[in-house]
C-alpha cells in the first residue's frame, strides 16, 4: 500500500472499533460503541446470560446468527447442578434460536471457533471467557467480557468500547530445540507484565512470525490477556500489523533464537523463571491441554519426548485434547498410543482441570505443572496446591523425570521403543545418570 | 452527580494480584450460593467472608481481579455487602463486570500503601477521589468512564435490559 511518509496510520485496534463503530477513525482513549461481529458464550455462562435476557423480558436476539455456544467446562456435567445448568442452557440456545450451538465432545469453545470459520481477520469479537484474545491469532480484535454484557451485546448486537493504546512486539529469528511459542509468552510475562500491557492491544510483527503456525499464534494471543491485554493481534488476511506511521506507547523486539524454556511459578503468571532455576522440583501431577495448549502441535511436541518412554513412579499425566479434530488428527497419528503407552491418561476434548471445576484437582501440598494459562492459588482445586505453567515439552520432560526438567536435556534423538525408565520422582534428569 | 452519592466504609486491606479464582474459585462454580459465598477470598483471608459487613470497602495492590471472565468475582464481593473496590490497578474485565454489575470499583494508584485496614475510607464516585479523613489522606483516582457511570446510576445492566425489552415489545 501506498502512504504518504508522515500521515498517520490507525493501530489495529483504532482501525477495528472505527469500522465497528461506522466511523472514519478512532483513536487511544476514545469511548465508542461499536457493532459486534460475533459472540460466543461456553456451558458455565450461557443458561445465566440467556435466563437474564428471558426475565428481563427480551423476545428475541439482535442476530442470532452471530451468535456461538459451546459446552466445554463442566463437561461430562461431574455434578446434577451442572447437568441442570446445562439442561436450562439448552431449553433457552433453543428458545431464542441460535443454531450455532456445539455440544458436548466439540473440544475447548476457542478451538472451535477458529475451526468452524466462526470469526475473520478485521472482526470485533466479545466472549465471556477471558481468553478471548485467542482470535487475535486471526486478526481479530476479540476481547473477554462478563455475563451481564454479553446480554446487553446479545440485544442489542453493540457494545460500549474504549479504544486501547497499542504496543507492538517485534518477532525476530527462530526458536531454537525445545523453545516454543508458550515460552515466548512466557517470557513476554515476565519483560511487560501486566504493568506494562494493561488495557492495552499487543500487535505482533516483524520476521519472527513468518515461522509461527496458527496454533503457535494462538498460544500467544491467547495469554495475551495474562499480561492484561485488552487484545492480541497477529497480521492475518488483510489486517496488517506494526505500521510505520501508528502511535504505538511502547515497541518491543524479541529475538526467538535466544529465548530459554519458561517455566511460571506459583502462585502468580507474572512469576516467570528460566526452567533450569526450578529444575529438580518435584512434581504430583502433569497436565498437558487447555486453550493454551491442547492442540495437535502440542500433543506432537511432548509426544516427540515421550515416545517410547514412560513418565514416573508416583506421578500421573493427564491430556486432553482441545477439539474433536485435535483427537482424530492425534489418533491418526499414533500420538494417542505414545501417550497411552507413556502412561498418561488421555480424556476427551474440553477444558479438562484447568479452570478448576473437575477432572484433575489438586490436593493440599500436592504440585502440578500444566500447560495452561493460571497458577493463580486455589485455580485447580486446594488453595494449598502449587501450579507451575510450561510448554507441552516442558511438562512431557518434566512427566518422564517426575520433576520439573528443561526440554533441551531429554535426548531427543535417541527415543527408542525401551521405556524411558521408571524412576523415582526427583530426579530432573530422569534417572539416567548423565552429567 | 443524582443517583450516585459518596460512599463511606471501613477497609479491608489485601496484596496484589487478587485474582478471580481467588475471589469465585472454579471448583465451587455450581454450588449453592450459600456455599460459594462461604470462599469467597478465603486463600487471601480466611476469616474475610465471615467477618466482613454490609457497606465495608475492598482496597488492593495492583491488577485486582485479574483471570476469568467470570461476573461472579463482584458478584460475591457485593452479595458480602461490600460497598466498592479500590485498587492500585484493576484488572480490565473485573472493572467492567462490576460496573456491569453495579459495584463501584476505582482504580487509585498507591491507595494500597497509605490505607491501613480498618481505616475508614471515603469515595466520591463522581470525581474519583479517595480520602481517608482520619489520617488527611487525598488521593485522585481514577475517573470512572461517562458510559459506565450511567450504568451505574442504572444499578446495573440489568435494569437496562428491562427498558430495552419495552423498547423491543412496543
Amino acid at each position: 500500500m501506498d502512504n504518504l511518509a508522515g500521515s498517520k496510520q490507525l493501530t489495529v485496534a483504532e482501525e477495528i472499533l472505527a469500522r465497528a463503530a461506522g466511523r472514519e477513525e478512532s483513536s487511544a482513549g476514545e469511548y465508542v460503541v461499536a457493532r459486534v461481529d460475533a459472540m460466543m458464550m461456553h456451558d458455565i455462562f450461557a443458561a445465566d446470560v440467556l435466563s437474564m435476557l428471558e426475565q428481563a423480558g427480551i423476545q428475541h436476539l439482535h442476530d442470532p446468527s452471530k451468535v456461538t455456544v459451546v459446552f466445554d467446562h463442566m463437561i461430562p456435567p461431574p455434578s446434577v447442578s451442572a447437568a441442570s445448568h446445562q439442561a436450562k442452557a439448552r431449553e433457552l440456545i433453543s428458545h431464542f434460536g441460535i443454531d450455532a450451538f456445539f455440544e458436548i465432545g466439540r473440544g475447548i469453545c476457542h478451538q472451535v471457533m477458529i475451526e468452524e470459520h466462526r470469526v475473520a481477520p478485521g472482526q470485533l469479537v466479545v466472549a465471556t471467557d477471558s481468553h478471548t484474545t485467542t482470535y487475535g491469532a486471526q486478526g481479530v480484535a476479540a476481547t473477554g467480557i462478563g455475563s451481564s454484557e454479553m446480554a446487553y451485546t446479545l440485544a442489542t448486537g453493540q457494545l460500549w468500547f474504549k479504544v486501547p493504546e497499542s504496543i507492538s512486539v517485534v518477532l525476530e529469528g527462530q526458536f531454537s530445540y525445545g523453545v516454543t511459542a508458550k515460552d515466548l509468552v512466557l517470557y513476554l510475562m515476565k519483560a511487560i507484565g501486566s504493568a506494562g500491557a494493561q488495557y492495552r492491544s499487543i500487535e505482533f510483527g516483524g520476521e519472527g512470525v513468518d515461522q509461527l503456525s496458527l496454533a503457535d499464534r494462538m498460544t500467544i494471543s491467547n495469554m495475551g490477556v495474562e499480561i492484561g491485554a485488552k487484545f492480541a493481534v497477529f497480521p492475518a488476511g488483510s489486517v496488517q500489523t506494526i505500521r510505520e506511521n501508528a502511535g504505538y506507547v511502547a515497541s518491543h523486539t524479541v529475538s526467538l533464537r535466544s529465548l530459554t524454556p519458561q517455566v511460571a511459578v506459583p502462585h502468580h503468571v507474572e512469576n516467570v523463571v528460566d526452567v533450569d532455576e526450578v529444575a529438580g522440583t518435584p512434581l504430583d501431577q502433569v497436565f498437558i491441554g487447555s486453550c493454551t495448549n491442547g492442540r495437535l502441535e502440542d500433543l506432537r511436541q511432548a509426544a516427540s519426548i515421550l515416545e517410547g518412554r514412560h513418565i514416573a513412579k508416583g506421578l500421573r499425566l493427564i491430556v486432553f485434547p482441545a477439539s474433536s479434530h485435535v483427537m482424530e488428527a492425534a489418533a491418526q497419528e499414533g500420538i494417542i498410543e505414545i501417550l497411552n503407552e507413556a502412561g498418561a491418561y488421555v480424556g476427551g476434548p474440553g477444558c479438562g482441570p484447568c479452570f478448576g471445576g473437575h477432572l484433575g484437582l489438586l490436593a493440599p501440598g500436592e504440585r502440578c505443572l500444566g500447560t495452561h494459562n493460571r497458577n493463580f492459588r486455589g485455580r485447580m482445586g486446594s488453595a494449598d496446591a502449587e501450579i507451575y505453567l510450561g510448554s507441552p515439552m516442558t511438562a512431557a520432560a518434566s512427566a518422564l523425570a517426575g520433576a520439573i526438567s528443561n526440554p533441551c536435556q531429554v535426548d531427543h534423538m535417541t527415543s527408542g521403543r525401551e521405556p524411558f525408565g521408571v524412576v523415582t520422582a526427583g530426579d530432573p534428569l530422569g534417572g539416567r545418570g548423565e552429567a | 452527580m443524582a443517583g450516585l452519592p459518596a460512599i463511606q466504609g471501613r477497609a479491608w486491606l489485601f496484596g496484589s494480584g487478587i485474582s478471580t479464582d481467588m475471589l469465585s474459585p472454579g471448583q465451587y462454580v455450581h454450588h449453592p450460593m450459600e456455599e460459594r459465598l462461604k470462599h469467597v477470598l478465603e486463600s487471601a483471608r480466611p476469616e474475610f467472608a465471615g467477618e466482613v459487613k454490609p457497606g465495608d470497602i475492598v482496597v488492593a495492590g495492583a491488577n485486582f481481579g485479574c483471570g476469568s471472565s467470570r461476573e461472579s468475582a463482584p458478584q460475591h464481593l457485593k452479595d458480602l455487602g461490600v460497598a466498592a473496590v479500590v485498587a492500585d490497578s484493576l484488572a480490565r474485565i473485573f472493572s467492567r463486570n462490576a460496573i456491569a454489575i453495579g459495584l463501584v470499583a476505582i482504580a487509585c494508584p498507591s491507595i494500597s500503601e497509605v490505607v491501613k485496614d480498618g481505616d475508614t475510607v471515603e469515595i466520591d464516585v463522581v470525581s474519583g477521589i479517595v480520602s481517608v479523613a482520619e489520617r488527611g489522606i487525598v488521593l485522585e483516582g481514577d475517573r470512572i468512564p461517562e458510559p459506565m457511570l450511567d450504568v451505574l446510576r442504572h444499578g446495573g445492566i440489568e435494569p437496562l435490559l428491562a427498558s430495552i425489552a419495552a423498547e423491543q415489545n412496543r
